[in-house]
């Protein structure tokens, strides 16, 4: 609160004329969370020092698979380019079939690779070892009471009868949100990148809870939604009311991930960012203003960090209880 | 740049890479884990109940064999009790027996002891009375001797004494 209060004094004494920013930051906030045809890693005596991806695009002149250097600053290359960020197709002024590995598709590729690598090491270890004579080590260590609690957590809230079967998804989004939680946290290449916020992520990820509750739901669960036990009046209602709920569920899934993890990215670029705002109010205000930024920025990442594993564990939890409201069993 | 429009193609990589490496764990990783974990809660768990039931099982042990401690001690006690019981009744009896007979005998003893005192008393009565009389008789005799008629009546007279004497 103090060092909030304190930004706001020193905000209104700065002069009235300081807003011409040469600092575009909007640009710089937006360009790290958003999406992005090459991997900006950093400025290297003026020159930026990116990875170019490639581009798989199908206009209306047919695919184009090509490296997105050739359309760099504005240019253009096969009758395509990019507007406001996004590939446009000339001959159309339309966005195209756009399957380019992006700079998220790339870091959605490094982090399921990196999951994937780790879980089988460690179902690796299980398969070598006797866990019912040896302690797990190393990787099986660490990974084990994440994939146990997941377990458990299934356990609790779908059921005996039938828990076995949902774990793995379960522990799979669980792992996979935590995993790219904190790799988006990592401020270096080859994290980053702003994944699970950007609603495409958090969108399949809650169509998949909801394909799961949906389409294995049991026989009571679709009474409880089209016939309900309801007096006469409330007959035509509910219905209505049960589908709209069912709905809502995955919306609400995927704009409560994606919101939580876009504000913490904004929230400590902003702060960063506010040190070279600050630069030319003199040293004293940038000074003061950094030190309460970078103290501000690391309080961010700590929260962020936390946030990281709660979003993950939210998701994961409500996916799993929406899970047990379908395997309802009548007694 | 539109923050809330899903992009297209990180949709389609997205259900793609996720699909992938889903299928993947699900099917080599996952259950593998959570299998063995849940084998080896399963065996912890076994194994705790089974340490229960053993330790419930050794308290009854040891219940029965206090119990049957404490039964044996009453046994033996009795037993040693009836034993000096025994011993007590068999002296006693014994000694009664010892008694009864030892008195037995003695008054056995006793009128033998009287009989032949009385024998030897009557003999020796007899024995004195003869001599007695043998003795009058010398006695006698040599007052008589030096008178005929006086010793002729003597005669006759312890003659008919020792008849008598007889016959009584």
């Amino acid at each position: 609160m103090i060092a909030a209060l304190l930004i706001s004094l020193l905000l209104s004494v700065a002069p009235a004329g300081a807003e011409t920013s040469s600092i575009d930051v909007p640009e710089i906030i937006f360009g790290h969370i958003g999406d992005d045809y090459e991997w900006h890693i950093t400025e290297w005596k003026g020159h930026p020092v990116a990875i170019p991806l490639p581009v798989i695009v199908r206009s209306s002149s047919g695919w184009h698979i090509f490296s997105s250097e050739h359309l760099q600053h504005g240019g253009s290359y096969e009758g395509l380019r990019i507007v406001d960020g996004k590939i446009i197709d000339e001959a159309t002024g339309k966005r195209p079939l756009d399957i380019s590995i992006t700079k998220n598709v790339l870091s959605l590729m490094f982090s399921s690779l990196l999951l994937l690598v780790i879980i089988l090491l460690t179902a690796r270890w299980y398969r070598r070892h006797d866990a019912l004579e040896e302690a797990p080590t190393g990787l099986a260590a660490l990974m084990e009471p994440l994939v146990m609690m997941v377990h458990d957590m299934a356990r609790e809230n779908i059921g005996e009868r039938d828990y076995r079967r949902y774990s793995p998804f379960l522990c799979m989004a669980f792992l996979w949100i935590l995993f790219n939680n904190f790799l988006g946290i990592l401020p270096f290449f080859p994290g980053g990148a702003n994944l699970t916020g950007n609603i495409a992520i958090t969108l399949v990820l809650a169509l998949c809870t909801f394909f799961t509750v949906n389409l294995t739901g049991t026989k009571h669960y679709y009474k409880e939604i089209f016939a309900p036990d309801v007096p006469g009046f409330l007959k035509p209602i509910m219905p209505v009311i049960e589908v709209f709920s069912a709905m809502m569920k995955p919306v609400s899934l995927t704009i409560r991930l994606f919101a939580n993890m876009l504000a913490g990215h904004i929230m400590i670029l902003s702060m960063v960012c506010i040190i070279f705002i600050m630069a030319k109010y003199g040293p004293l205000l940038s000074g003061g203003m950094t030190i309460v930024s970078v103290l501000f920025g690391v309080f961010l990442d700590a929260l962020e960090c936390l946030v990281a594993f709660i979003q993950a564990y939210v998701f994961t939890m409500l996916s799993s209880i929406y899970i047990g409201l379908a395997r309802v069993h009548e007694e | 740049m539109n923050l809330v429009t899903p992009d297209a193609g990180l949709l389609f990589w997205m259900v793609v890479i996720f699909g992938i490496v889903f299928f993947l764990l699900a099917k080599f990783g996952f259950p593998i884990i959570t299998g063995s974990v849940e084998k080896r809660n399963a065996k912890i768990e076994k194994s705790l109940r089974d340490a229960d039931e053993l330790e419930k099982r050794m308290a009854e042990w040891k219940q029965e064999q206090d119990r049957m401690m404490a039964q044996t001690r009453k046994e033996q006690s009795a037993i040693l009790r009836e034993a000096s019981e025994e011993r007590s009744r068999i002296i006693s009896e014994a000694m009664t027996e010892a008694r009864e007979k030892s008195e037995k005998m003695i008054s056995e003893t006793k009128v033998q002891i009287a009989a032949e005192k009385e024998s030897a008393l009557r003999d020796i009565r007899k024995e004195v009375a003869l001599l007695s009389v043998q003795v009058a008789e010398k006695v006698l005799r040599r007052e008589m001797e030096s008178d005929p008629a006086r010793s002729a009546f003597v005669d006759k007279m312890v003659e008919e004494a020792s008849q008598a004497s007889l016959k009584s």
